[in-house]
């Protein structure tokens, strides 16, 4: 206090506008002018921008060096994650936490944890699409993996043991991707009129009586029905119906001969159609009302309200959501495994005979691969390469969608 | 004539006498056909109540050769020590995958919601969505060839340094880690497969509430002072907590019907504490291996429906349960 006093007493400038170089030279300590302006405790509130992306680089470094010493000298990317982790959570909340204060460093804390658990989530994800495509590619870049189904390999392989350097046998997944399309076309086909009509009944028909309420309960708890339950669903239903039919000698299928494509598509059924009520119901909802009440104004019937404009104008989310139910079931495995099994060559009957699908084909090939020893790879590559086929059509299938919801979205009228 | 005698007799149904014109009497097909299209629409959703019920009824009719047989009698004792070591199993590996992935799931979405640069944020929901478009068998695949060998070091040193070394000392060990790891196809392989299956799940439910939080809210919090994290903890956690719950039931409800990934991960047949050596099993796993090789009709067959009703009701349940929570807090959360 006195020292204040001192100091600004000699100060050549009494009323006037404060010369800091002056007081600088007078009296041996000077003000910053941005401080005039800031006072220091709020200046002080914020670290350097350069500091995040410097700890995380020392976190990164630090890390490695960690892991690379206690892992006896080689990389271990698990470890390496671990310790860069830990190494910049600690280091920036203790600097913050010198540096300014504990709030701040709490704050810090948990943001860095954030984006760790951001970065966590994107492993699993890399590593399974840099996994699938590194041995996929070698998979699907042979020709006879898109022409050929397994019969003949099948033969070849029951016929005699592979040798070494021997030319290595064809096969491919025709079989599987034919499968696969044929029952979830049939599954779409059951299911999408279904789904849509109902979700008519529950926007325009029903007034929320009993039977919607009850519609909207079982839809909800048909969306939690695990799909291997499904799957025996599909098997036992179709095998009793099969049953019945041959008792009144409508039909003869022999005892376990469930096993058909129509099986398959009864239990993806299941799993559609709540998908298909839900999405094609929301985009029913969300038609503006003064478009059925015009319709109504003109003259028009509902149900050619319904069609002409309720439809046309939510066309866009219900193809959306249609594809994306599709995009759902068609990389379902445990239900079409009980349903329609597995066979080694292209089957066009649905009604006839097991039918193999890429899903089933690819947990068979991981799990029984074909060829002796070493030159099993050739059964790994086509399994991994089916696996790449089957992310595609889902990834294709999902992009479908958006694109179909972005593009055919009702046109905003320039009012 | 046709056209009067019809057109009274409609009249007389409608009971309001309709004027004589033109446009009424043109519009007769019309009228049937908006009863036979409402009629269609009310038909489909009724055949959805019916597929259903024909679900559950065609489960519990098979389910009930698994307890009753003709020569044997009620057989409820025998289905029970069959069926719980798969039962324990199945939930064992779902709520420790819960137990990865919630934590995980929840920072996702808040990062998304909260700290992500708005521009991006879009993008980035897209990337974690694409988790959830790889099927489960790819999944499986993944955790077979990849995951399980990548985890056989941290296997060996929870067995080494939890179960072993506390053993020879102190004469007990933690028996989660008991037994050789083996190829790493394990009960905890598994549940790590499940986290990353179910984490997309999750955090998109997550993400949607975290977006809801009232702007006021969160402005009102800043505006006091409070730091980005103290703003979370004020306002969105508590806006968005039934709904963060239900996504973390809803996930559980998939983690526990999740077949593939743990057909192709794990090996072993009963129920064991060891969650990283071979020998747990789970439900779904069960069906999946031994359905194809069981005839129709046989007590196997009803046996392993049996326990895919079992698994039904567990699921069920579950779902149920997230239900209740989002409808109990309705009126002053964003979950509904």
């Amino acid at each position: 206090m006195p020292q204040q006093t001192k100091t600004k007493s000699p100060s050549p400038q009494q009323n006037g506008r404060p010369d800091p170089e002056a007081d600088g030279v007078d009296l041996g300590w000077e003000i910053d002018p941005q401080e005039l302006i800031r006072p220091r405790s709020i200046k002080g509130n914020v670290l350097p921008r350069w500091f995040l992306p410097v700890t995380a680089a020392v976190g990164v470094v630090v890390g490695f060096a960690l892991s690379y010493l206690i892992n006896g000298f080689s990389v271990n990317y698990a470890l390496w994650f671990i310790f860069a982790a830990v190494v910049f959570i600690v280091t920036s909340y203790v600097v913050t936490r010198q540096q300014l204060n504990k709030r701040k460093a709490t704050d810090g804390l948990w943001r860095n944890l954030v984006y760790i658990a951001f970065a966590l989530a994107l492993i699993p994800l890399i590593s399974v699409i840099w996994s699938v495509t590194a041995d996929g590619f070698q998979g699907i870049s042979r020709l006879s993996f898109w022409t050929e189904d397994m019969s003949q390999n099948a033969a070849q392989s029951r016929e005699r043991q592979i040798h070494e350097g021997e030319r290595p046998m064809g096969g491919g997944v025709l079989h599987a991707i034919i499968g696969s399309l044929m029952i979830t076309l049939l599954a779409t086909v059951i299911s999408v009129p279904i789904g849509l009509l109902t979700s008519i009944y529950l926007v325009e028909y029903s007034r929320g009586g009993p039977l919607s309420r009850g519609i909207t309960f079982f839809v909800d708890v048909m969306t939690g029905i695990p799909s291997i339950v499904a799957g025996l669903f599909g098997a036992a239903a179709v095998q009793m119906i099969l049953g019945i039919g041959n008792q009144f000698g409508l039909w003869s299928y022999g005892p376990g001969n469930y096993r058909m494509g129509l099986t398959a598509a009864v239990a993806l059924c299941v799993l559609m159609i709540p998908v298909v009520v839900r999405t094609t119901e929301e985009m029913l909802r969300v038609v503006p009302n003064e478009l059925r009440e015009a319709s109504y104004a003109l003259g028009v019937r509902k149900w050619r309200t319904i069609l002409k404009v309720v439809i046309p104008t939510a066309i866009s989310g219900i193809a959306a959501g249609v594809t994306l139910a599709i995009a759902r079931v068609i990389g379902e495995t445990a239900p079409i495994l009980l349903t329609a099994g597995m066979l080694n060559r292209v089957n066009w009957d649905l009604f006839t005979d097991a039918m193999m699908t890429l899903p089933v084909y690819i947990y068979w090939t991981f799990t029984h691969p074909i060829g002796v020893g070493e030159l099993s790879y050739l059964s790994e590559q086509r399994a991994w390469g089916a696996a790449l086929v089957l992310i595609m059509i889902v990834m294709a299938l999902n992009l479908i969608a958006r694109i179909i919801a972005h593009v055919f979205a009702p046109k905003k009228t320039g009012r | 004539m046709t056209t009067d005698s019809t057109q009274t007799r409609s009249g007389g149904r409608k009971a309001g006498a309709k004027p004589e014109n033109s446009l009424a009497s043109g519009d007769r097909a019309g009228a049937g056909l908006d009863r036979g299209f409402a009629g269609l629409a009310k038909a489909a959703g009724i055949f959805i109540l019916i597929i259903l019920a024909f679900v559950a009824l065609f489960l519990s009719w098979n389910s009930v050769g698994a307890v009753y047989q003709e020569e044997d009698g009620l057989i409820l004792g025998r289905f029970l020590s069959y069926a719980w070591p798969f039962a324990l199993g199945t939930v064992v590996v779902a709520v420790l995958a819960l137990v990865m992935a919630a934590p995980v799931s929840i920072g996702v979405a808040l990062y998304i919601s909260h700290y992500a640069p708005p521009r991006a944020s879009k993008t980035i929901g897209y990337i974690i969505d694409l988790l959830a478009a790889i099927p489960s068998v790819v999944y499986g695949a993944w955790g077979m060839f990849v995951l399980a060998p990548a985890m056989l070091p941290l296997y060996h040193w929870l067995n080494r340094w939890l179960y072993t070394w506390p053993e020879e000392n102190w004469g007990w060990g933690i028996p989660f880690f008991a037994g050789s790891p083996g190829l790493g196809q394990n009960l905890f392989t598994a549940s790590v497969v499940l986290a990353v299956m179910v984490l997309p799940i999750i955090s998109s439910v997550c993400r949607e509430i975290f977006i809801q939080t009232p702007k006021l809210h969160e402005e009102a919090a800043l505006a006091l002072g409070a730091t980005r994290w103290e703003m979370i903890k004020m306002a969105v956690f508590p806006f968005a907590r039934a709904g963060v719950i239900s996504g973390i039931m809803l996930g559980l409800g998939r983690a526990l019907g999740e077949t593939m990934a743990v057909v192709m991960v794990v090996s072993g047949l009963g129920f064991q504490l060891s969650l990283i050596s071979a020998g747990n099993s789970t439900i779904p796993r069960e069906i999946a291996l031994n359905f194809g090789e069981t005839a129709p009709n046989t007590e196997r067959w009803h046996q392993l429906i049996a326990l895919g009703l079992v698994l039904f009701i567990i699921t069920l349940v579950v779902n149920m349960i997230a239900r209740w929570i989002v409808s109990r807090h309705r009126e002053f959360s964003g979950a509904n």
